[in-house]
């Protein structure tokens, strides 16, 4: 059996049918606030069942616990705060308990009933969630340049907007089918925001060796500048499966979520996430969601001690790198050589080569990997 | 800003020859109190608990529909 939705029970706030087409007409009729594309990720993500146990975003007592002890106000571990922010002038007249409809691009998204309307410190919220309030954070810049309010309540979800990746993207409710008709009851799944190098490739399989099926789970979303392009991740991944996973032990599907670079914590949150998808495992990687040097190289490692009741098993695997005396991929647990031997594999070098259109060395990429993304014009986000 | 909530506890009684046991065994561990070992060791509990009582959340039909868009797509 795959894994339980964290809580205990998968959300689902899509609205279908006859009741869908009402509250699409009460959309039109009742007060609206405008929100953002990565509002929308969010939404998309509580309607759909990723971020199960949530219903809506969230309400004080729930972002109070989540920021001061990672869990929500019933004990469940809760990492990231899931909010929506306002300005004062958008919600004027409007009290708790109003539903307001969400809009997005001048069509309506969801409905939200207002639980809750409260203030927060911008400056605590990224000392507590990054560990930093640096402005070159990204996290912290996207932090500060968000709204004076929060609002929280359930929300309950319209209309998907159109999406360029609805071939590739699954939701929860399909993973987990899926999973179970493929016979799957152990699952380790890889979050990745990177094309594939051999590292990676190298912690998937070792994985793969104790269970029974591998998902590999990029995230699509906002991203920083000098990321891949989501269209980028996909083909390489494909390329690479394509051409170096046997069949039927690799799904590839992704994730529409926002990236906060928030290190640990998202480590935590990412983990929940895919345990909501039917994972059992979670590879947890080297500066997992980390970004410049906020945070120590193994720190999210750490964090998973403090949640026994995450009902997620981690995976700790080490960095891998090429030596030449072992002849393969292998990491500073399995390889007893010095450093004259060791080829580290350099995503900075990775990124200068194909930015000139160069083909990496093969033991940091493969060669059907890297001739995929050059074919893209510019790889990187702008 | 408003403040944090004053995280709420309550106590709960245990023998005191177990309070000395656990004190003993949490020397060195990185836990610095009996408080912080016993609501580590519920919580782990609680987990196994509810993780015995999960029921897959799609009928039959859901699962049909489902499998029908997994086949489209190229997953199954």
């Amino acid at each position: 059996m795959v894994n339980r939705p964290h809580g205990g029970r998968l959300v689902n706030r899509v609205v279908k049918g006859r009741r869908k087409e009402a509250l699409l007409e009460e959309a039109l009729e009742i007060p609206r606030i405008s929100i953002s594309y990565e509002r929308v990720i969010d939404l998309l993500d509580i309607a759909h069942g990723a971020f199960s146990p949530l219903e809506g975003f969230l309400v004080q007592e729930d972002y109070l616990h989540v920021l001061h002890d990672m869990r929500l106000h019933d004990d469940t571990p809760w990492t990231i705060p899931i909010i929506l922010d306002v300005d004062p002038d958008e919600i004027v007249g409007l009290k708790e308990g109003d539903d307001i409809a969400l809009f997005y691009d001048d069509k309506p998204i969801a409905l939200m009933k207002i639980e809750e309307v409260y203030g927060w410190d911008k400056k605590i919220h990224s000392q507590l969630v990054y560990k930093t309030t640096d402005v070159n954070h990204p996290g912290v810049a996207k932090t500060m340049e968000r709204k004076e309010l929060l609002i929280g309540g359930r929300i309950d979800l319209l209309n998907d907007p159109p999406n360029r990746f609805s071939d590739i993207v699954l939701w929860p409710i399909e993973t987990r089918v899926l999973f179970r008709e493929k016979g799957w009851r152990t699952i380790a799944a890889f979050q990745t925001r990177n094309v594939p190098h051999r590292g990676h490739e190298y912690v998937q399989k070792a994985a793969l060796t104790f269970t029974d099926g591998l998902l590999i789970h990029p995230l699509l979303g906002w991203k920083k500048k000098g990321d891949y392009k989501d269209e980028v991740i996909i083909r390489a991944y494909k390329a690479l499966i394509e051409h170096y996973y046997p069949k039927n032990v690799v799904v590839l599907t992704g994730l529409m979520m926002n990236m906060h670079y928030a290190g640990p914590r998202e480590a935590i949150h990412h983990a929940i996430v895919r345990k909501n998808f039917g994972a059992t495992h979670f590879i947890v990687g080297r500066d997992h969601a980390g970004v410049g040097n906020y945070y120590g190289p193994y720190e999210a490692w750490e964090l998973f001690n403090e949640f026994p009741d995450l009902g997620i098993t981690p995976l700790f695997i080490r960095e891998a790198f090429y030596c030449r005396k072992c002849g393969g991929m292998v990491t500073e647990k399995t390889c007893p050589h010095t450093d004259q031997d060791r080829l580290k594999i350099s995503g900075t070098r990775i990124r200068a080569m194909l930015r000139k259109g160069e083909i990496p060395p093969e033991h940091m990429m493969r060669p059907e990997v890297a001739k995929v993304i050059i074919e893209f014009e510019n790889p990187f986000v702008e | 800003m408003v403040e944090k909530e004053k995280t709420r506890y309550t106590t709960v009684s245990i023998p005191v020859t177990l309070y000395n046991k656990i004190k003993k065994i949490i020397e060195g561990t990185g836990f610095t109190s009996v408080s912080q070992f016993v609501v580590y060791v519920l919580r782990e509990i609680i987990a196994e608990h509810e993780s015995a009582q999960h029921e897959e959340p799609f009928s039959d039909e859901d699962r049909e529909k489902i499998i029908e868009k997994l086949k489209r797509l190229g997953y199954i």
